[in-house]
């Protein structure tokens, strides 16, 4: 983004300088002169509109927009516009990772990235940085992102970032971007990750990459590798000219590991930063969160997932599923079918219009394994898949097949595993 | 009520093949089909309008060929149909492609609501939704699967992971919908002799007052390197053997590999 001031419309009344949060405006003598090449043939200095006009001190500025609204003669015009285009990019530096909570909990994926970005900031010879925003009261959780490898963690608080909302997000850690130039930002492809991501990389002007599921460093950009056409072909895509390289990544792609040289929490790697968040940022209010009683593990986050298809012939045979899911510890899924048929509500369901998951097991149940099914599971570890229909799509993709029908093998498999539990 | 929906005309992925000897993707003989996703977003402005009364106008962005997508928006019951097509906005990235239908939608005029679907099946980025919001510093409202507006407020309910959010939002917003939302209709023979006459308007980059710096391939950040067909799955191992003979290899098999 660029900010200047348009001096022919400026009148020197002062109403910016007293808007701007961080004292960043200050006003000048007008110019005796101003340039007459610029626009075709208008009034160039347009004289008469006062001896004083604002200024902007761009060193100051975090291009944060309270001004914009505050000025009655719309003399200040902010731009949007790519990040570090044209320009030296050697000054963008640093990793950062968005570390997701959610009631006041950093999720799994921020770890998973951490994790992933050490490894990128290393062959960038960079640091690594956590970004973590939420309430005064997050500031507890800091020492996770320390253990799983953070050289620095920007700490933003602010009462209103204790629950996701877009704007307050995207105001917040735009300023930040826009005042500490990371070089690479990464987010979980979660609901609330890609909901932010998308907006926040056209407020700071960075290329974005969705749901990547592969990431590296070449020459010194990141290459991002993401599935698309349903997961028929994958793409490499990569942000040559333009600072920060933003992307999102699915959770379970990577793992998490916890580093043994963990950095003690001081004054200099905890950057406090708390952001100007004004009224426009508060339009949208949140009025109820509703609770799916059905979903007892969150699919996305899933060690092990055990999902039924059209094969379970009716609604109350989820039953099978559910029981295999408990034994298990894990998540039941859902193939697009049988949530369209009403069976399961959506929450369960795996696939291109549903769930991406990764988890260490897949057990699928009477799923054929339509393209789009598999483009939702096809990366999990181990797959198993159990379908009376030898030539089933699914097979192709299962590690160990069960040619079968699922209500002989999958209560054997629970009652089974019963038995191996004592 | 003055809705616009924004599409996109997309090859149909489950009709993709995959060359086996090549390993590459067939596309000849891939039907174009208007993104499902976009489809729940035309349905949901349809009822609106039928309940608020107003206009439905559709936009997309890409060649002329998605003159035909956006008949088929006229047969299910759009009002109005624009097709944004210029040899400039090839190339585009979602940077540049929400740039583009911003541009376009501030062109229009007066509206209180966008909708679009919440991804295209092809890309699946879900990043130009939010984006049009962003360059219209508007609102959003992502994954929503019901929607009712009322005296200048829309009320939304999101479809998160786990649970579902209920929102309220100021209009005019940009909500993007998942096929939760609607069964979307079909179009009616009567829509279908309307499509067939309607005239279909087209802008180009000069008509939208574009910044060439912010469209196409120069005002895309990202830039396609390298496009590659995942090594095909060869299948694994099928179990053999009485059932107890099956469970009992598969439960092996699985604490080999440190699951359970």
């Amino acid at each position: 983004m660029s900010i200047k001031i348009l001096l022919d419309k400026c009148t020197g009344c002062t109403l910016c300088v007293k808007a701007c949060p961080f004292g960043a405006i200050a006003m000048i003598d007008r110019p005796a002169r101003i340039a007459t090449q610029s626009v075709a043939g208008g009034p160039a200095d347009a004289p008469g509109k006062g001896k004083k006009v604002a200024e902007i001190d761009l060193d100051v500025c975090t291009l944060c927009g309270a001004c914009v609204p505050s000025c009655k003669f719309n003399a200040i015009e902010l731009k949007k516009e790519l990040g570090g285009s044209g320009r030296d990019l050697s000054h963008f530096k640093g990793v950062w990772v968005f570390a997701e909570q959610r009631e006041g909990k950093i999720q799994s994926v921020a770890f998973e990235l951490l994790t992933e970005g050490k490894k990128l900031a290393a062959d960038l010879k960079t640091e690594l940085c956590a970004v973590l925003c939420g309430d005064p009261s997050i500031e507890e959780e800091i020492d996770h992102l320390f253990g799983y490898g953070a050289d620095k963690v920007y700490l933003i608080t602010h009462p209103e970032l204790k629950h996701y909302h877009t704007a307050p997000y995207t105001r917040a850690i735009a300023e930040a971007i826009t005042k500490y130039k990371p070089e690479i930002m990464l987010l979980g492809a979660t609901t609330l990750g890609r909901d932010l991501a998308a907006r926040l990389a056209i407020r700071v002007g960075a290329g974005l990459t969705a749901d990547c599921t592969g990431l590296a460093i070449d020459n010194g950009l990141l290459q991002q590798t993401r599935p698309a056409f349903g997961g028929n072909i994958m793409a490499t895509i990569q942000t040559p000219k333009h600072r920060p390289q933003m992307a999102t990544v699915r959770p379970k792609v990577f793992r998490k590991v916890k580093v043994q040289n963990v950095k003690i929490k001081t004054d200099e790697n905890v950057i406090r930063f708390k952001p100007v968040i004004s009224e426009e940022d508060l339009l949208v209010k949140l009025l109820e969160i509703v609770e799916d009683e059905t979903v007892k593990v969150n699919l996305a986050e899933a060690e092990i997932i055990v999902s039924g298809g059209r094969g379970l012939g009716e609604a109350k045979n989820f039953k099978l599923i559910e029981e295999l899911a408990a034994v298990l510890g894990g998540a039941v899924g859902a193939s697009r079918a049988t949530v369209d048929a009403g069976w399961i509500s959506a929450h369960h369901q795996v696939g291109q219009t549903g769930k991406t998951v990764c988890p260490k097991l897949y057990i699928a149940c009477g799923i054929a394994g339509k393209i789009q099914h598999l483009a939702g599971m096809q990366s999990s570890d181990t797959i198993v898949a159990v379908n009376k229909d030898p030539d089933a799509p699914i097979f192709k993709v299962a590690h160990y097949g069960i040619v079968g029908d699922l209500f002989e093998y999958v209560p054997l498999l629970t009652r089974r595993l019963k038995e191996l539990q004592g | 009520m003055d809705i616009i929906v924004c599409i996109k005309q997309v090859p149909d992925t489950t009709e993709v093949k995959i060359n086996p000897e090549t390993n590459t993707l067939i596309r000849e003989g891939v039907p174009s089909i208007v993104n499902p996703f976009d489809e729940n977003a035309i349905e949901a402005a349809l009822q609106l309008k039928e309940k608020h009364g107003g206009k439905v106008t559709v936009i997309t962005m890409g060649p002329p060929q998605a003159a035909e997508a956006l008949k088929t928006t006229i047969a299910m019951g759009a009002d109005e149909a624009i097709l944004i097509s210029d040899r400039a906005f090839a190339g585009s990235d979602t940077w540049a492609t929400s740039y583009t239908l911003s541009q376009a939608i501030k062109k229009l005029g007066k509206f209180d609501l966008i909708i679009c679907g919440k991804q295209a099946i092809d890309g699946d980025t879900a990043q130009v939704g939010p984006g049009i919001a962003e360059w219209l510093g508007i609102p959003q409202v992502t994954f929503a699967f019901k929607l009712e507006t009322n005296d200048g407020k829309a009320k939304v309910e999101r479809m998160l992971e786990e649970v579902n959010e209920i929102v309220e939002c100021p209009l005019p917003a940009v909500v993007t919908v998942v096929k939760q939302m609607n069964e979307p209709r079909l179009p009616s023979l009567k829509g279908m002799m309307k499509a067939k006459k309607a005239e279909i308007k087209n802008l180009t980059a000069a008509d939208i007052e574009a910044d060439p710096t912010n469209i196409g391939l120069n005002g895309s950040p990202t830039n396609v390197v390298k496009i590659f067909t995942p090594p095909p799955k060869g299948g694994g191992e099928i179990l053999s053997g009485e059932p107890e003979e099956i469970v009992n290899k598969l439960i092996d098999k699985v604490k080999e590999r440190k699951i359970i």
